[in-house]
């Protein structure tokens, strides 16, 4: 949209990736004179608002200078060789695939930072609290930035530690467990993943992702392909998270802080998908066209077993957690990804990329309101929160009430909002798959996602009939707090990214559409 | 020499020629032992302090002495008769090995240092640490089997004693009993297999090994294997590889710790340098026996040195000491992966062991210098005396927590991921994927032990009086030695995590 010359682009997109980390570092520093603020909590809380928000006006100027009109060519790269021995390169660049989530993951953490800094959570000295937030941020950050298969893995893994540390320092009860159960089932599935990026680098002699995607999987053999694919695919389908790989997100979820939850689903989900996207499809198509009859099925059960697993919970009587809930519903929602990411079809994988975004603004707006009530009420329980008659949240607490109705009508994809578009996007990918898959197991498959997306529908309404609506208050109970304005300023570029997402969708489709053309014919296009 | 050249070329001399420049790393540190030995008898007791510093000033000079070889190869001590067969080579992959062995036995030194002067007769340990450690410089040099098998006894003799060394003390005495018996056996039973192979190829030398070994006469052939399969034993047990891991954990114990410290790289280091000379230097022919062993035995070691150091109580006495222990079991099982994939893909992937051990090494040596830090006020020497250590001591906490991490390869600690992909890589390139998924399950049981240590570092201290009376000890200022040896530690951590091309450029060049 503007013109910036290509070397301040590389700079903005190499600075996107070290300035957290080099953040995080100056986070464990005393304040120097002149910014000690009120106290050293205080200074330190605002050194995590003043970085990451500078990443995130670093991310919006590099979007702003991306060439909108070529959003397929990788742009702002950098190419360095580090380590010649085992052929890493430092290999930056973004296209319209990554873009969007360099953006999603730049403003979901400033508004994490920005909300901590309001509130911050429980537990120990906020310093560490906002070094582990920056590193997790550039961790994630490096994850959609780098093009080469090692870099990858290491940026992947960036992550595991300091997510570690939030949920098992700052989380809720049962955090230890949960922290655990996170941290080794992801390191499980990412060795695996290891051992598969090694096999395609070493069989096809680099590890540069660029180079591998315009071979598009021809420097390999099927039984490699397979191979590959099996093991990249189980690593990346922990992370994002596949049925039936999926039973440490919804511990994690609950345990953590409401930051960690906002960022666990929005941004560190989408790792998954975006790897499947990114490595899986162009560089070894033939393996994926093995599996992705089998990825379609795993992904369909998912959407039942989400949508199933909430109706339970939020059925009364079941002492439903309410960010449980959310978190089965994320499960869900990574099946239509996953589903559409299975399909081959540049709709479906359109579709995938759109959900990917749009689940991490609605979810991370669900799980700040899930936050929000919890600190409100004492507790997430949906039992205790409804009591007999229903917690009646439009009644105590009007504007709270309003959007989270906002946020669960957008959970379910209600036309018109960003939920919409990707689940259907999806779904009508699976109506006419890529050519060598069969056309009637999707079909089946998308019958069941549209059976998916009623269930899911049930669910929605259950939850906010119980939570918004309810009878009228005992006269002597004490009055619920409304949004404040921190919460206000947190939650309303979530709100308004996902009207204007679901009210003009080219605005990403545009973005995604030609870079998933290329992809998916091998870098010609 | 112009004089002694003329005959030279008429008559084969009797007396080989030696090159001192090629052999001055381990002779200097044998020459230094030997003269703090004398040193020791003449120096007053209050300036026992003084053979300390020698001895490190002599292993400085010692890695000194390494930097002019580094422009060609040399060899020495090669046979009159054939002057390409040479028993002494001082190569790349032996230089490497050295700066490992003499640099972790600087550290190790440095460690020391306070020790000896409260706890340890300062002259014999340091006799026997420099002997130690000429023996296992040697090591990597020697390119025939009667050199290698007493390079590897000078290297570990000393050691026994130096596990012994603290007096009147019965776990101590124990540990060196332990460590000496199932050491000889192992050695007894090196040596009758180096007799089969000489009596098979009747030579010792490794590279003439390796060309008669490939028409062995039929009926000499199960002797040739045979030969083959008992060497590698002696070298199994020094790795500390199954089934000959069982005196680890309680020498580790028993010894001193910067003894243990000391075990724990450089007796690793004598024995994977040595299986690999003779691996891959003097059996290719036998690949086809060695190469599935060690596969198995790395597959082995590592989940018995994991699973065991995941069942490390952390309140136990001395549990600090015996995770370690056991994870360097775990380690020495990544050491093997490589050489069991040179089987299959040639001595290349040898450098990934290389690499890995001297990231090893650092790290390993690193978080043994805080331990010997934090042992000073708690003696206990238990994991759970590491709760809250970020809160009295936050830098040395975050080493720790670096150095754990390294051992684990996880990030922050790029170095041990990249050297952990390396050892990946061999296994994948070699066709051995199931050893790299076994290594993979494994990666995942060590990070919770590691990762449990490390989070006991950043807890709240247990309660406040404990940690008011405490204060005093914990205040007390750190020796300068230790902390030198930390810091020198940590800072090759940090750079080689910047910069993993450092090291691991062995992994990519053919080292010999």
């Amino acid at each position: 949209m503007i013109d910036i010359s290509e070397s301040v682009m590389q700079f903005l997109l190499a600075f996107i990736v070290v300035g957290p980390l080099i953040g995080a570092a100056a986070a464990l520093l005393p304040a120097p004179p002149g910014l000690k603020g009120k106290s050293p909590d205080q200074a330190v809380l605002r050194h995590g608002v003043t970085v990451t928000g500078a990443i995130l006006a670093a991310a919006i100027v590099l979007a702003l200078g991306f060439d909108h009109d070529q959003p397929s060519k990788m742009q702002a790269t950098t190419d360095i060789s580090w380590i010649p021995a085992l052929d890493v390169r430092i290999h930056l660049g973004t296209d319209g695939i990554s873009l969007p989530l360099l953006v999603l993951t730049a403003l979901l953490t400033f508004l994490c930072a920005l909300y901590s800094y309001f509130k911050m959570p429980e537990g120990p000295s906020p310093k560490a609290f906002v070094a582990l937030l920056l590193v997790l941020e550039g961790g994630t950050l490096a994850t959609f930035a780098v093009l080469d298969l090692l870099l990858f893995f290491l940026a992947f893994e960036t992550v595991l530690i300091p997510m570690y540390f939030l949920i098992a320092r700052w989380g809720g009860a049962g955090r230890r467990p949960a922290a655990w159960k996170f941290i080794l089932y992801t390191l499980l599935g990412s060795v695996v993943m290891l051992l598969g990026l090694l096999l395609v680098g070493l069989q096809a002699g680099t590890f540069d992702m660029l180079a591998l995607a315009t071979d598009n999987g021809r420097g390999l053999t099927l039984s490699v392909q397979v191979l590959a694919v099996l093991a990249i695919g189980i690593g990346l389908a922990v992370k994002t998270p596949m049925w039936p790989l999926h039973s440490w997100l919804p511990d994690a979820h609950t345990a953590a802080p409401t930051v960690g939850s906002v960022l666990l689903a929005g941004v560190l989900l989408k790792m998954g998908t975006y790897g499947f996207v990114r490595i899986v499809l162009p560089i070894a198509p033939d393996g994926m066209q093995v599996f992705a009859p089998y990825l379609a099925a795993f992904a369909v059960v998912g959407v039942i077993y989400g949508s199933l697993a909430c109706l339970a919970l939020a059925r009364p009587g079941s002492k439903g957690d309410l960010k449980r809930l959310i978190a089965y519903s994320s499960v869900g929602h990574m099946g239509f990804v996953l589903l559409g990411i299975a399909t081959m079809t540049p709709t479906g994988v359109n579709g995938a990329l759109f959900a990917n975004i749009a689940h991490g603004l609605i979810t991370g707006l669900l799980f700040f309101l899930a936050g929000a009530v919890k600190d409100r009420y004492g507790t997430a329980d949906l039992d205790t929160l409804a009591g007999a008659t229903g917690a009646a949240l439009y009644g105590r607490a009007p504007r709270l009430g309003g959007l989270l109705a906002f946020a669960a009508v957008a959970s379910l994809g209600l036309p018109g909002l960003a939920g919409f578009w990707g689940e259907m996007l999806a779904l009508f990918g699976a109506f006419d798959p890529a050519d060598g898959l069969s056309r009637p197991a999707f079909l089946t498959f998308m019958a069941i996602g549209g059976l998916g997306t009623l269930l899911t529908a049930a669910y929605v309404l259950v939850v906010v009939r119980r939570v918004c609506m309810g009878g009228p208050r005992p006269a002597g109970e004490a009055r619920l707090a409304d949004v404040q304005g921190y919460e206000f300023a947190a939650w309303t570029p979530l709100v308004a990214l996902t009207v204007l997402a679901g009210l003009w969708p080219a605005v990403l489709l545009g973005l995604t559409d030609p870079a998933v053309q290329k992809l998916l014919s091998g870098g010609k296009a | 020499m112009t004089l002694a050249a003329a005959p030279q070329a008429l008559v084969a001399p009797v007396v080989q020629s030696v090159d001192w420049l090629a052999i001055a790393p381990p002779t200097i540190t044998a020459v230094a032992a030997l003269l703090i030995l004398v040193a020791d008898l003449f120096v007053a007791e209050r300036r026992k302090a003084f053979l300390g510093y020698a001895a490190i000033a002599s292993l400085v000079v010692a890695v000194v002495s390494l930097l002019p070889l580094r422009k060609a190869d040399r060899a020495t001590f090669c046979l009159t008769t054939a002057p390409d067969v040479c028993s002494y080579t001082a190569d790349r992959f032996t230089l490497v090995i050295q700066f490992l062995v003499l640099g972790g036995a600087l550290v190790t030194a440095l460690i020391s240092v306070t020790e000896t002067r409260r706890r340890l007769p300062a002259g014999e340990y340091w006799f026997l640490l420099l002997s130690s450690a000429a023996g296992a410089a040697l090591l990597p040099a020697a390119r025939d089997l009667a050199t290698l098998v007493v390079a590897l006894e000078v290297a570990s003799l000393p050691a026994f004693a130096l596990v012994g060394l603290r007096r009147g003390n019965r776990m101590s005495s124990e540990a060196a009993l332990k460590f000496f018996l199932s050491s000889v056996t192992a050695t007894a039973v090196m040596l009758l297999g180096v007799s089969f192979v000489y009596a098979t190829t009747g030579s010792l030398h490794l590279t003439r090994i390796a060309s008669r070994m490939e028409d062995v006469p039929g009926q000499l052939d199960t002797l040739a294997q045979a030969g083959v399969a008992l060497t590698l034993v002696g070298f199994a047990f020094k790795t500390a590889a199954v089934p000959f891991h069982f005196w680890v954990p309680d020498t580790y114990v028993g010894a001193p710790l910067p003894v243990a410290a000391y075990l724990s790289v450089i007796g690793k280091a004598v024995g994977f340098s040595g299986l690999i000379l003779v691996t891959v230097i003097a059996f290719p022919a036998h690949a086809d026996v060695w190469g599935p062993a060690i596969a198995v035995l790395a597959a082995l070691t590592m989940t018995a040195g994991n699973v065991a150091a995941v069942r490390q109580s952390p309140t136990r006495a001395n549990s600090a000491v015996r995770l370690l222990a056991w994870s360097s079991v775990g380690q020495a099982g990544y050491l093997l992966v490589p050489i069991a994939a040179a089987a299959w893909s040639g001595d290349v992937r040898i450098g990934s062991t290389v690499a890995y051990a001297l990231m090893y090494a650092v790290v390993n040596l690193g978080a043994f210098a805080v331990v010997a830090l934090v042992a000073r006020t708690k003696p206990l020497n238990r994991i759970s005396d590491y709760r809250g250590l970020y809160a009295t001591r936050p830098v040395t906490a975050l080493v720790l927590g670096f150095f754990l991490l390294c051992l684990a390869g996880l990030p922050p600690g790029i170095i041990g991921l990249f050297a952990k992909v390396a050892v990946f890589s061999a296994a994948v390139d070699a066709g051995l994927g199931w050893l790299a998924v076994v290594m993979g399950v494994n990666v995942v049981i060590a990070l919770y032990y590691y990762l449990q240590w490390t989070a006991q570092l950043f807890r709240a201290p247990q309660e406040a009086p404990e940690a008011a009376s405490e204060a005093a000890p914990a205040r007390r200022r750190a020796p300068a030695l230790v902390t030198t040896a930390i810091a020198l530690t940590a800072a090759a951590g940090v750079v080689l995590s910047g910069w993993p091309q450092l090291v691991l450029r062995f992994a990519a060049v053919d080292l010999f």
